[in-house]
């Protein structure tokens, strides 16, 4: 069939079964706007920021596990797309982003709004094209959403010039992909999986390091599984709450920079780690030298470079999780005796009664913690969490009772200011059905507060709890231990009057300063269903803890503000 | 762990952006090149380049297999037994003894290219390690310019 780049565009959504487009229109992506128009199958959300688009998509891929969609236009769209590119790309998320370009012809002579997309998003997609022939459009848009969703997840961006959305040619969406050279390994070697089981067998204090990886491979169901007929301890990254759910007696917490006393001695204590879809990351090993000294390591991974990248892997899987898994819990289900670790366990769960994840409540100021756990108390596992970046991310992750995957939502890899409240509208419109908040600061949240009038207009009703401490927090409490309580440009005493801002914007705003006011507010905010603000005053003060300091052996935690662990 | 030289081969698709996507890579990850050649294969819609690395172990692996991860990249070859030859053309004034630069380039498998009113081109193929030691004899005849192609390599 013939037809026009923007209307194959347009088609090639429909055939990826896209229900949802976030974007924002610009002159050289105007033609594929024009198709849009005249269509009716999917929506398109008006965002009032490309970056918010981008986060938006992102947030509604993570909730739901399918390809999120952006658009963009050329130069300034496409800069402004680009942390939203680098968020998904640090944590592996399936999108799709189209961005308009100026006309071929244009091309290399600093046209209007022309920037070298393809250029300045190389290192933060995992592919991307420019399309030079209206020819090469249906397979390139065909190989987009198959290489963005198979494989290690990621983005992937399409830069199309403007000559070539208005070019018409024929159109046949492709029914399948072929990428000679593009096959991820999925399987696993079964000679290295036979090594594992051994290794699991012979092992006396074996752990589960849990990461966002099982989350994009759906595995959840099989960790808790392989966890549970082996009665294997697990730990998870940031990336991975709710993976083994908060109520597992075998889950001993999040692990890493923040992670609770027992997660982080079970790592130096194990004999052997069983990582599954997690990558070492600086936050989470702390010093390499001092890391898990004892431990040999099994690890599963689709990204055949994020084995032995940063510790040495004395058994490698490069597979898809839910596929080793499977061969795992078949073999391992007639031979392995769940009493085997009981000692391990039981170590463990004594760390937990000496150093518990704790704070102190006050009568006088809000905690911000207790906040989490009564959003948690309220909503449970029905709600979706997002979170910006900073203490209040950390403390989410702490607090609140995570129970399954996709229930908590945050920039785990790139640390985005300014990603919770577009990745919430995103994940609201995945998951209509499911309550969202947004748990945030004061100062992320302005970092993308334009997106108020968004959700407005669509009612998509956002809870944005803002914990407010007038700082920025996790900056002031680094210059707290780290720097002498020089708060360099970390206070952020002047701020905008939220509860009037959210109303100015068509939403609903709060003012809470003690636990009543909070308990009625989020549940006014959530039978008035609209977006809201509750703007939180909390302990200016108050520290995430335990800590370990950035460099220093995970055992080494700060766990009270006057109390490090030996 | 100690740095090591590898040659590294990377089959590609040739397509316009392949070249940056590799460049890049290296730039971007923080690992070395000494050199790099690139040209299509004969009859194909195929690349090959040949690149000349130096890092320590598992740089290298990680160099091989972030290399394959480029959607292009159809094979990495890190290479152990093989022939690398590199090319050098060397200009040298007019006024040194002709015969002296033949002689010295057909000792490094090569000859004199071209040869001019106030100048001489010497060509030379061999392995690296030898065109290292024509670059040092060279020097007596104050070579105006030296251009080196960059290592070719093929599995034996």
């Amino acid at each position: 069939m013939k037809m026009n780049g923007a209307r194959m565009v347009c088609e090639a959504l429909i055939a990826e079964g896209v229900k949802t487009v976030f974007g924002y229109p610009g002159g050289a992506i105007m033609n594929v706007y024009d198709e849009l128009y005249k269509q009716d199958r999917f929506e398109h959300i008006l965002n009032r920021h490309e970056q918010a688009s981008v986060h938006a998509a992102d947030g509604y891929a993570r909730a739901t596990g399918e390809v999120g969609v952006a658009m963009v236009t050329s130069g300034p769209g496409f800069t402004n797309a680009v942390t939203g590119l680098a968020t998904a790309y640090m944590d592996s998320i399936p999108l799709v982003v189209i961005s308009g370009q100026v006309p071929l012809s244009l091309i290399g002579t600093d046209g209007f709004q022309e920037i070298d997309a393809v250029g300045i998003s190389r290192p933060c997609t995992k592919h991307n094209y420019l399309v030079k022939d209206i020819k090469d459009l249906p397979r390139v848009l065909k190989e987009a959403f198959h290489i963005a969703r198979t494989g290690r997840p990621g983005p992937v961006l399409i830069d199309i010039p403007k000559d070539i959305t208005a070019e018409v040619g024929e159109f046949k969406y492709p029914d399948s992909v072929n990428i000679p050279s593009y096959k991820p390994t999925t399987k696993g070697n079964n000679r290295q999986i036979e090594k594992a089981i051994d290794a699991i067998l012979k092992s006396k204090k074996p752990l589960l390091y849990i990461g966002g990886g099982v989350v994009l491979s759906n595995a959840s169901d099989l960790v808790r599984k392989l966890a549970k007929i082996g009665g294997i301890p697990a730990v998870e990254t940031l990336m991975a709450r709710g993976v083994m759910g908060h109520n597992n007696p075998l889950l001993q917490g999040m692990l890493g920079m923040h992670g609770n006393y027992s997660s982080n001695m079970a790592m130096s204590e194990t004999d052997l780690i069983i990582a599954l879809g997690a990558r070492f990351d600086d936050r989470v090993t702390g010093k390499l030298s001092e890391f898990a000294k004892y431990a040999d390591i099994i690890h599963v991974d689709i990204d055949p470079a994020n084995i032995s990248k940063l510790v040495n892997v004395n058994y490698p899987i490069v597979a898809d999780i839910s596929i080793v898994l499977e061969k795992l819990i078949n073999k391992l289900e007639d031979k392995i005796d769940s009493n085997r670790y009981s000692n391990w366990r039981e170590v463990l769960n004594r760390y937990n009664e000496i150093h518990p994840l704790s704070y102190k409540d006050s009568d006088t100021t809000l905690k911000p913690q207790w906040i989490i756990e009564r959003v948690g108390e309220l909503l449970g596992k029905d709600a979706i969490i997002t979170s910006d970046v900073g203490q209040h991310q950390m403390w989410t992750a702490q607090f609140y009772p995570f129970d399954r995957p996709r229930q908590w939502i945050n920039s785990g890899g790139l640390g985005t200011m300014g990603y919770g409240f577009p990745s919430a509208i995103g994940a609201k419109k995945g998951c209509p059905d499911k309550t969202v908040i947004n748990i945030t600061g004061d100062g992320s949240i302005l970092m993308n507060v334009q997106e108020l009038v968004t959700a407005s207009e669509y009612n998509i009703p956002v809870i944005n709890i803002i914990l407010n401490n007038h700082f920025l927090g996790m900056v002031r409490q680094w210059q707290s231990f780290f720097y002498e309580d020089r708060f360099s440009e970390t206070d952020l005493s002047y701020q905008p009057n939220f509860k009037a801002l959210a109303e100015a914007c068509g939403g609903i705003g709060y003012d809470v300063t003690t636990k009543e006011e909070f308990d009625t507010a989020l549940t006014d905010a959530i039978k008035k269903d609209r977006v809201a603000f509750i703007n939180v005053a909390i302990d200016r003060f108050e520290n995430v803890l335990p800590m370990v300091p950035a460099g220093g052996a995970l055992y080494n935690m700060i766990l009270s503000d006057n109390k490090e662990s030996e | 762990m100690a740095d090591v030289r590898r040659v590294i081969s990377i089959l590609v698709e040739n397509e316009s952006s392949v070249l940056s996507r590799i460049s890049g890579l290296f730039a971007g990850r923080g690992y070395n090149i000494e050199t790099l050649t690139v040209a299509p294969i004969p009859n194909s819609n195929h690349s090959r380049m040949t690149i000349v690395t130096k890092g320590n172990k598992r740089v290298i692996e990680q160099i091989t297999k972030q290399l394959h991860k480029l959607i292009p990249v159809y094979k990495v070859v890190e290479h152990d037994k093989m022939v690398e030859k590199e090319m050098v053309l060397a200009k040298f004034p007019i006024d040194k003894n002709l015969s002296d630069i033949q002689a010295l380039c057909q000792a490094y498998n090569g000859g004199i290219a071209n040869v001019g009113k106030d100048m001489i081109i010497g060509m030379v193929t061999d392995e690296p390690c030898r065109v290292k030691h024509f670059l040092e004899a060279t020097e007596r005849y104050n070579p105006i310019e030296i251009v080196c192609s960059g290592v070719v390599a093929i599995e034996r």
